[in-house]
């Protein structure tokens, strides 16, 4: 059980980070200034998600490890996010269509966290749910405007939801350790999560002028550890540092 | 009373010009100008630090570099409002920046080249600009001191955590102190240069300062700043890089060497290691930005049609 | 002309906040923004940091109409006018120094 909730905890807490590490590539870089501010703010609580999240599965493994170690020592196979968030930025459209899916999925898994049997993940997902709310809300906002904007703006929203929506599949599959920890009410069963995030999908779409894509969903994999080759490079640019002087402090 | 003796009482009792107030031609230009390019260099500065984000070494020194770089997003934001208040758009001054007719701090176009810069970018580079924005809070333009004030209030955080980056450096290991310390070396003098050339050199102070926009010399600045930095170098146990550095019993200053001014002309003229990759990265930006800002335009038309036709 | 911003797709925004524990609305600055729901968005990162049980107005800046009690300049037309005595985006002629 314990090891369990370690899993889950990092699960969401890398999930979170990972997605943070793309959105802090779009400081400077942004469409707008208004934009690079809402941007860094959703990458902001999402860094702050992760921060409790792996702080809380350090204390509970009991190793010592604490969110550096966690964010910083660990490995590509030992990373447990889904492929979604580590794909990359893109340009504006895809950015927005894994916002889009992901904040959209983030907000059910908050939604039904805050009822956990664990009274630390309650409490990251009340806080959570609050933000989330937000970073959905901004998708959706840009989705609709990308979507039933110019014919360029449609174009790209929609090369990046077709891009992504492979990767959506991995939200909602669960393993042995979700299985088991929703059982005991501790996580959030994925399976679940699906209607709503269907329907408010559905409903953005449409209203966007956009097709929902209908290719397949691959397989999820980084639940295990196996990610894309862009995890490499982003660990690579995120740990770098922290591993050439090891022991130190920052 | 007409225009320019109401703006003459204002300006000698010290009180606020309005946008809606009468001002000189030349007073106004020159707040467009100096307000726009504060405002540049905010969104220039954004920058240096940004490329560290995604390299921070903890996870808290990438949120708190975050919020930093966010804040100056926000400063450039609250100062562009301020300086449309003088008739001018934002695009109109963001053409002006990408067409190299307005300028931006010069200490922009200098590299960021290790995580020390963090520090040595807030404790130094942050530190000059909260000595000149402090008086600011007084300028006689009111959007412009209100502006002033906001940025103020948020700044005082940035030049705390370059401060704290160096501190906890330089106590560290080798290594880091060696990088603390190279990173003082190489942004000391860029930031003495911050506070313009020499008051006989200056050309805008005199009017500037009967304007009541600017209230003290750039020397007086520059002095103020030294007289700072060095006891606040000695807590953090890195050495500046100034041979000449010696306190003065007489004047209760401290003496500094020679700035070079040649350096500050090329680098103001565009000849800085970093002024090409600032302009292009901010450039580039703007044009990969096009499409979308043309539809969230076209989304808000095709809106108010749809709501017209109702 | 190739490349110009349609400036009037992003049009300015003025923002009033009224702090938590506040009594009023203040004017705290201004914004671009292409239409009301993204320029209330905005006003919040940008103007508030996101805190909570702050309220946020946001008026197009051509909406307001403005008047000063005591107008210093005589050839204002005291019935009330722009909130910036200055028209916005005007042209300015190329070459001139900015």
């Amino acid at each position: 059980m314990t090891a369990d909730l370690v899993a889950y905890a990092q699960r969401l807490g890398d999930d979170a980070l990972v997605l943070a590490q793309r959105l802090g590539e779009w400081s400077s870089r942004a469409p707008e200034l208004e934009e690079d501010v809402a941007l860094t703010n959703i990458g902001l609580d999402l860094l702050g998600q992760a921060r409790a999240l792996l702080s809380y599965a350090g204390e509970v493994e009991g190793a010592g490890r604490d969110e550096d170690d966690l964010a910083y020592l660990r490995e590509e196979r030992e990373f447990t996010n889904c492929l979604l968030v580590e794909q990359p930025n893109d340009d504006f459209g895809a950015t927005i269509a894994r916002q889009l899916y992901f904040s959209t999925y983030q907000l059910e898994l908050y939604q039904a966290l805050r009822g956990s049997a664990d009274q630390t993940l309650a409490a990251v997902a009340a806080k959570a749910a609050k933000e989330v709310a937000y970073h959905r809300d901004h998708a959706t906002m840009w989705t609709l405007r990308l979507g039933d904007g110019t014919e360029e703006s449609h174009a790209r929203m929609r090369d990046g939801l077709e891009r992504l929506w492979p990767y959506a599949g991995e939200l909602f599959e669960a393993d042995e350790v979700v299985q088991r920890l929703a059982a005991a009410g501790t996580a959030a069963d994925p399976a679940s999560l699906r209607d709503g995030w269907d329907r408010h999908l559905d409903a953005t779409l449409a209203e966007a002028t956009l097709a929902r894509p209908d290719g397949r969903w691959l397989p999820g994999t980084g639940r295990r550890g196996v990610h894309s080759e862009h995890m490499g490079y982003l660990l690579a640019e995120l740990q770098y540092l922290h591993r050439l002087h090891p022991g130190a402090r920052w | 009373m007409d225009g320019q003796a109401s703006f003459d009482a204002a300006i000698a009792t010290d009180q606020r010009i309005e946008p809606r107030d009468w001002m000189p031609e030349a007073y106004r230009r020159t707040l467009v100008r100096q307000i726009a390019q504060h405002a540049h260099s905010e969104i220039i500065g954004m920058q240096p630090e940004g490329n560290w984000i995604t390299r921070a070494p903890s996870l808290r020194r990438k949120a708190i570099l975050m919020a930093k770089v966010q804040d100056e997003a926000g400063h450039g934001l609250y100062l562009y409002s301020a300086a449309e208040t003088l008739g001018v758009s934002r695009d109109q001054l963001m053409d002006l920046l990408h067409a190299g007719k307005q300028k931006y701090s010069s200490i922009f176009n200098y590299p960021a080249v290790t995580w020390a810069d963090m520090g040595a970018i807030g404790w130094l580079v942050d530190g000059a600009a909260i000595m000149n924005q402090v008086p600011l809070c007084r300028c006689s333009y009111g959007p412009y001191a209100r502006a002033m004030i906001r940025i103020c209030k948020e700044e005082s955080f940035h030049q705390r955590q370059g401060f704290e980056i160096l501190h906890t450096l330089s106590r560290g290991t080798e290594a880091q102190h060696a990088m603390a310390q190279d990173a003082v070396d190489r942004w000391w003098w860029p930031s003495l240069m911050m506070f313009g050339p020499p008051d006989d050199q200056s050309a805008h102070t005199a009017q500037s300062m009967a304007w009541n926009i600017k209230r003290h010399t750039n020397d007086e600045l520059r002095q103020k700043f030294v007289d700072m930095c060095v006891p606040q170098a000695e807590v953090l146990g890195l050495t500046l890089p100034d041979p000449d550095l010696r306190w003065n019993e007489a004047t209760r200053h401290w003496d500094f060497g020679p700035v070079d001014w040649d350096e500050l002309a090329r680098v103001i003229k565009g000849d800085g290691p970093a002024n090409r990759k600032r302009m292009e990265h901010k450039l580039r930006a703007h044009a990969e930005g096009a499409w979308v800002r043309e539809a969230a335009a076209a989304y808000a038309a095709k809106r108010r049609d749809r709501e017209a036709a109702a | 002309m190739s490349g110009r911003e349609p400036s009037a797709g992003w049009p300015l925004w003025e923002v009033f906040v009224r702090a938590r524990r506040g009594l009023s609305h203040n004017h705290v600055g201004s914004l671009h923004a292409p239409d009301a729901e993204m320029a209330l968005r905005n006003a919040r990162d940008v103007y508030t940091r996101r805190q909570e049980g702050v309220s946020i107005w946001v008026v197009p800046a051509d909406a307001i109409t403005a008047s000063s009690p005591d107008e210093k300049d005589p050839f204002f037309d005291p019935a009330g006018d722009k909130v910036y005595r200055h028209p916005t985006f005007y042209d300015v002629p190329g070459g001139v120094q900015m």
